[in-house]
């Protein structure tokens, strides 16, 4: 592989026929080998881990929520297909899960993939900087946050979208101002609801069933705001909140219910922040301070709640478990670039995430994803709240010559 | 002696359509290309009428400039403008009620336009009348065709339309899965597409990129 790269190398170089691909080049040969180019000036900071590794052990972080997703794909569906038959339950092993949601899940990260890189290349050629592994993350993430049955091509579309207004405007890898793989799921939210929310799109649907829904449990819970509690319908609805419902805690925490490809299971996505969290990538304050938000939003609606909206009085952890909000917390939130940079920036920034996230989910119900929006708008807070952490520590720091004085 | 038609009043007309444009590049005048723009009728109609009353009004406050105070100048230019939109409003009203209707306030804000204000003070109010008018003439094409452009783009992939009727080869798109992009009829897109077109005109020209 090294021989091949090093025998067409000459072709890339000044003079080389193909010079004007050389940054394409470049990115091949740093994707499978360690650069062999040094920094030439200044001093820098000599450390094991670099762009490259980041990427990657974010990537093997999202693993567990890629596979889970893909296992529950399959049981959704196949448990949608068996269900009020008796006996026939047993028929798929988990392994036919697996493979059904393997078959399913592929197509949207090759496209993702396939896509996004090829913006990347074209950019990095006309403009003849680098490219970057910024969009091997971004790549996963946004198959991860789709339904399953989102048609390629308004993937791929939202993919150029979020490529080319989400990162290229602003100059590439570091320059954003707002999450890729966010921006591309929002625009793709905005762009076609009809796809992306409703009862009909969080299963898989066989052509020879019909009527498959699989409403996800924000969107059963929309469903139960403003309603008459002694309703038998809203009790049956609520019920499936409770013990062994198909929304129950336990369900969710587990993540066997109905949602985007890598969102549903709590344990996929706390293996995920343990692996980010021991290798320093991901800012526990950013989480930490997320989820407490989150839960204090939780159970200040849980507190405040009305009889008649079960949405609000819905268990706080529950609340969380629920949705998107632990896969953005985890993933979506803690984007270095994106994310307040000062350690205190960061607090403020998570916990106006986590408070936002619920109380546009609960407020809105036509916008059960208010995990999305709350980021979406705290990344572009985040430079105003680090802007005044830093004039605030200046402010101390002056006042502190002026008292030894 | 000068032409009738020299280089200069050439530039007049050109400059506004491109390097000098009223939207992309002096950001004038965005309101109305947001609000307005998702139907290719409605920003035809609206161009229309901003042509009618920028050169009207230049062409009057230029013949006028020598006699107005110029304490009250803002005042006699809105007024000006004012009187000429509430005519424009009129044979709205009379001749294309459905129009009329759907730009509903949008019309009665052309007096509050940036640009028609911006023109009249800065150029109408020092120019003569030959002048005046083409400079009117050449902004209000810039302002025009950028409405025009970005209502083509988003009525054509917001609603499949064009000048609301269907567009031939889109019901063979939509039988392939193709639906229509409902990001396009909100607001934010039509920033984006702006803000396309001027990423465009600045790669194209270098002249227009500011040094930090």
């Amino acid at each position: 592989m090294h021989n091949i790269l090093r025998k067409i190398k000459p072709h890339f170089e000044e003079g080389g026929r193909l010079h004007t691909l050389y940054p394409a080049y470049d990115a091949f040969e740093t994707f499978l080998f360690v650069p062999n180019h040094t920094s030439n000036r200044g001093t820098h900071i000599k450390d094991s881990v670099d762009l490259k590794r980041t990427m990657v052990l974010v990537i093997i972080a999202l693993l567990p929520c890629l596979l889970f997703g893909m296992w529950n794909t399959g049981y959704q569906y196949h448990s949608q297909l068996t269900s009020g038959m008796d006996g026939y339950q047993e028929v798929y092993s988990i392994f036919d899960h697996f493979l059904f949601g393997l078959w399913k899940v592929l197509p949207l990260i090759i496209v993702s993939y396939v896509v996004g890189l090829g913006i990347e290349f074209a950019f990095a050629v006309q403009r003849k900087h680098q490219v970057n592994e910024g969009y091997l993350v971004t790549g996963m993430l946004i198959p991860l946050t789709m339904p399953i049955d989102v048609p390629l091509w308004m993937l791929a579309l939202s993919v150029i979208f979020a490529v080319v207004i989400g990162k290229e405007v602003f100059g590439g890898t570091g320059m954003n101002i707002v999450n890729p793989a966010l921006t591309a799921r929002a625009f793709i939210f905005f762009a076609y609801p009809t796809k992306m929310s409703g009862d009909k799109v969080w299963v898989h649907s066989a052509d020879s069933i019909d009527g498959i829904s699989g409403e996800t449990a924000l969107g059963q819970l929309a469903s139960l705001v403003n309603v008459n509690p002694l309703n038998t319908e809203v009790i049956n609805k609520s019920k499936e909140f409770l013990g062994d419902g198909l929304y129950s805690l336990s369900n969710s925490f587990f993540g066997i219910i109905p949602g985007s490809i890598g969102e549903t299971s709590v344990i996929a996505i706390l293996i995920g922040a343990l692996i980010l969290l021991f290798t320093g990538i991901g800012s526990f304050r950013i989480m930490a301070s997320m989820f407490v938000g989150g839960l204090s939003m939780a159970y200040i609606f849980n507190w405040v709640a009305p009889d008649t909206n079960l949405f609000m009085s819905l268990d706080p952890l529950h609340q969380l478990c629920i949705g998107s909000f632990l896969f953005g917390m985890v993933f979506m939130a803690t984007d270095p670039v994106s994310a307040a940079q000062t350690n205190r920036g960061k607090i403020i920034y998570g916990f106006l995430c986590g408070v936002l996230s619920i109380m546009i989910r609960v407020f809105n119900p036509a916008y059960p994803e208010g995990v999305m929006v709350a980021i979406l708008f705290m990344n572009i807070m985040a430079p105003l709240i680090d802007h005044y952490v830093v004039q605030a520590n200046i402010n101390r720091r002056l006042k502190r010559i002026k008292v030894n004085e | 002696m000068k032409s009738f038609f020299n280089k200069q009043h050439q530039k007049l007309i050109a400059d506004p359509m491109g390097d000098q444009n009223p939207i992309t590049i002096q950001v004038l005048g965005i309101c109305s290309a947001l609000a307005i723009t998702t139907q290719l009728e409605n920003a035809l109609v609206m161009t229309l009428a901003v042509i009618f009353v920028m050169t009207s009004a230049s062409s009057i406050i230029s013949i006028l400039r020598n006699n107005i105070p110029n304490r009250i100048r803002i005042i006699v230019q809105l007024l000006v403008v004012a009187s000429l939109v509430a005519l424009v409003d009129q044979i709205l009203k009379a001749f294309l009620p459905d129009a009329s209707e759907q730009l509903s306030v949008f019309i009665g804000l052309i007096i509050t336009n940036c640009i028609i204000m911006g023109r009249l003070e800065a150029f109408a109010m020092g120019n003569k009348l030959w002048d005046s008018f083409l400079d009117a003439l050449g902004n209000a094409f810039g302002y025009g065709w950028i409405l025009v452009a970005v209502a083509f783009v988003r009525e054509l992939f917001g609603s499949g339309k064009l000048m609301g009727y269907e567009v031939p080869g889109f019901n063979y798109l939509y039988e392939l899965g193709y639906m229509n992009n409902n990001l396009m009829i909100l607001p934010p897109m039509a920033l984006i597409v702006v803000g396309l077109i001027i990423w465009m005109q600045r790669a194209r020209n270098n002249d227009l990129i500011e040094e930090n």
